[in-house]
């Protein structure tokens, strides 16, 4: 279709705006974190730091706390991620290739885990975990996320097993191979870019979540990242911006590379899990 | 995929009545297992528990009976003027952050479906909210919204659209609506990719047609995208109801709820008096409440939806 110059300008402005909306918080929390703290006493912040260092990264590394949480996020969504793909991959292939009476009860759980809120949830959770030894865990810290990351993971996988050929599988069980054979050998290879995918998702909520870190976890060797992050800032007053800032880009480092991998393959296995469920 | 194809699927659904066949349920229920005790233990039966839980004086502590006390909760609850003052807050926070991050959505997906340059670049830029974890936007936030240093409030002077900085996060009068802002910033992305995805889906040849019969791009709009995008506008829309409603990283770092309680979200409330009045029974009732008015909530705006279909 063609469009008149003027319309297209309009259209340019808009974009720009948008993009600077979107994108101006970020790139001001990255030169925010390259400021020195003289720079942050001035009264007019400028946009690019004057004389940029590392000297906040290396300043918020030194924070004892800080490196061991991330430690501790990155244990939790390693061992939370493996865990939900394992769990969860059989119940997708079950969800997209048979119809059986347990279709409708999971689908229906999966809407249910969404629209309940969390407080509502995680007393309980506090409850049965307690005669267990597990809060203040991190074992139980990664139970729960595995079950509560499952809903979005089986909604992804779904669409991605569905996507798979049945012919193929028809094909392969007509050549005499079981059906362990088949789905090892034709359908995992098919769905790896799913299954990266699901993994990366996974993994990115587990190290960006915060409600059940917060109420599960007290003990201080143990906190999250995201936890650590907040008191930092419970501390209004001494904060120190400059530090602060750093361990948030430090923060946000994985969510970002992730999210630049999978950002076309997201969207096209949310849509495809949307038309198949 | 053609539509005989998808005829042909639902034919095939037809065939197989009332749950398949035993020999699928078996496999099924096989593949189901490993799943079966963590969902049943961690997720089924503390949903359960935690309805019933806002029937009870349950409270923190180890040794400490816990009475079923029927709706003594939700009677209190009733004269709770903080609590309806929370509720209100909790309304307003959904419905300003859902309406105005779709229709900023929206605008942002059109312009990303047209054939501008840079699409590719724009697209990955306008997911970088999506990607970054709640408290860290909140920290990020502060700072761009901080009184002294913040660059927000330094554009504002230098237009001269105020003389003293002001203190967005801080003050009774800018809290809410600050924080409505980042709310719309955080939930931008997943909105506009979903609304995007829905918007290349649109046959082409429906605008070809309406070009030949001269109708207007505003024409188009009206009565070829929005209908085309209904079924995924409402999803989209009834998600994020429903996950603003429950947020509550984001606004606990922002704002703990402050100034004076003005950004104190129902999530906020009830998290407060579990955990830091103890009151667990109280804590579920909110929840209960909470729940009710989801459902209530969706069942309107879904009905509506669908008569409007018909």
């Amino acid at each position: 279709m063609r469009t008149r110059p003027a319309t297209r300008v309009a259209q340019y402005v808009a974009v720009c705006c948008y993009l600077v909306f979107l994108a101006f918080p970020l790139f001001w929390l990255i030169s925010s974190s390259l400021k020195s703290p003289q720079e942050f006493a001035s009264v007019t912040p400028s946009i690019l730091p004057k004389h940029p260092d590392l000297s906040n990264f290396t300043d918020a590394l030194e924070e004892q706390g800080l490196v061991r949480s991330m430690l501790n996020s990155l244990q939790i969504s390693v061992a939370t991620t493996v865990l939900v793909l394992i769990v969860s991959l059989p119940v997708a292939y079950a969800l997209a290739r048979f119809r059986s009476r347990l279709r409708p009860i999971t689908n229906g759980w999966i809407l249910v885990s969404q629209v309940f809120p969390v407080i509502l949830i995680v007393i309980p959770l506090f409850m049965i975990l307690r005669p267990l030894h597990l809060t203040n865990t991190i074992p139980g810290v990664v139970i729960v996320y595995m079950v509560w990351s499952m809903p979005f993971a089986l909604w992804m996988l779904q669409g991605y097993v569905s996507a798979v050929p049945r012919e193929l599988e028809e094909a392969a069980s007509v050549d005499g191979a079981s059906r362990v054979r088949t789905i090892v050998l034709i359908v995992m290879p098919l769905l790896r870019p799913g299954l990266i995918a699901t993994a990366m998702f996974t993994f990115i909520s587990a190290w960006n979540e915060f409600f059940f870190a917060l109420v599960l976890l007290q003990d201080p060797d143990l906190k999250t990242l995201p936890l650590v992050l907040a008191r930092f800032v419970g501390a209004e007053g001494q904060v120190q911006f400059g530090p602060l800032a750093a361990a948030s880009v430090l923060a946000t480092v994985p969510s970002l590379v992730f999210f630049a991998f999978l950002q076309r393959r997201l969207t096209s296995g949310l849509l495809s899990g949307a038309v198949k469920g | 995929m053609s539509t005989d194809a998808l005829r042909a699927r639902a034919s095939n659904r037809r065939d197989r009545p009332g749950g398949g066949r035993p020999k699928q349920n078996r496999e099924a229920i096989f593949l189901f297992l490993p799943a079966l005790l963590p969902v049943l233990l961690l997720s089924v039966y503390p949903l359960l528990r935690g309805i019933a839980l806002g029937f009870t004086d349950a409270r923190a502590g180890l040794n400490v009976d816990t009475n079923f006390i029927w709706f003594g909760n939700f009677g209190k609850l009733l004269h709770n003027d903080l609590f309806w003052d929370s509720f209100r807050i909790g309304l307003i926070w959904t419905l300003s952050v859902t309406i105005l991050q779709f229709v900023a959505a929206l605008g942002l997906a059109l312009l990303l479906n047209t054939n501008l340059k840079f699409r590719g670049v724009a697209r990955t830029l306008a997911l970088i909210p999506w990607a970054m974890p709640p408290v860290v936007v909140a920290i990020m936030w502060r700072l761009l919204l901080h009184p002294t240093n913040g660059p927000v409030n330094e554009i504002l002077q230098n237009l001269h659209l105020t003389d003293h900085p002001i203190n967005f996060l801080g003050d009774f009068s800018t809290a809410l609506p600050a924080v409505i802002v980042v709310g719309i910033w955080v939930g931008m992305p997943m909105t506009t990719v979903t609304l995007l995805a829905g918007l290349q889906g649109i046959d082409r040849s429906l605008y070809e047609a309406a070009a030949v019969d001269g109708a207007s791009a505003w024409h188009q709009f009206w009565s070829i995208t929005l209908p085309q995008l209904r079924t995924v506008i409402v999803a989209i829309t009834s998600l994020d109801m429903i996950w603003n409603f429950n947020s509550f990283g984001l606004v606990y770092v922002l704002t703990a709820g402050g100034p004076g309680g003005k950004t104190m979200l129902p999530m906020l409330f009830a998290y407060n008096e579990a955990f830091r009045y103890g009151n667990f029974g109280m804590a579920a009732a909110m929840g209960d409440v909470m729940v009710v008015i989801i459902i209530v909530f969706l069942g309107f705006y879904l009905r509506n939806r669908l008569r409007s279909e018909a």
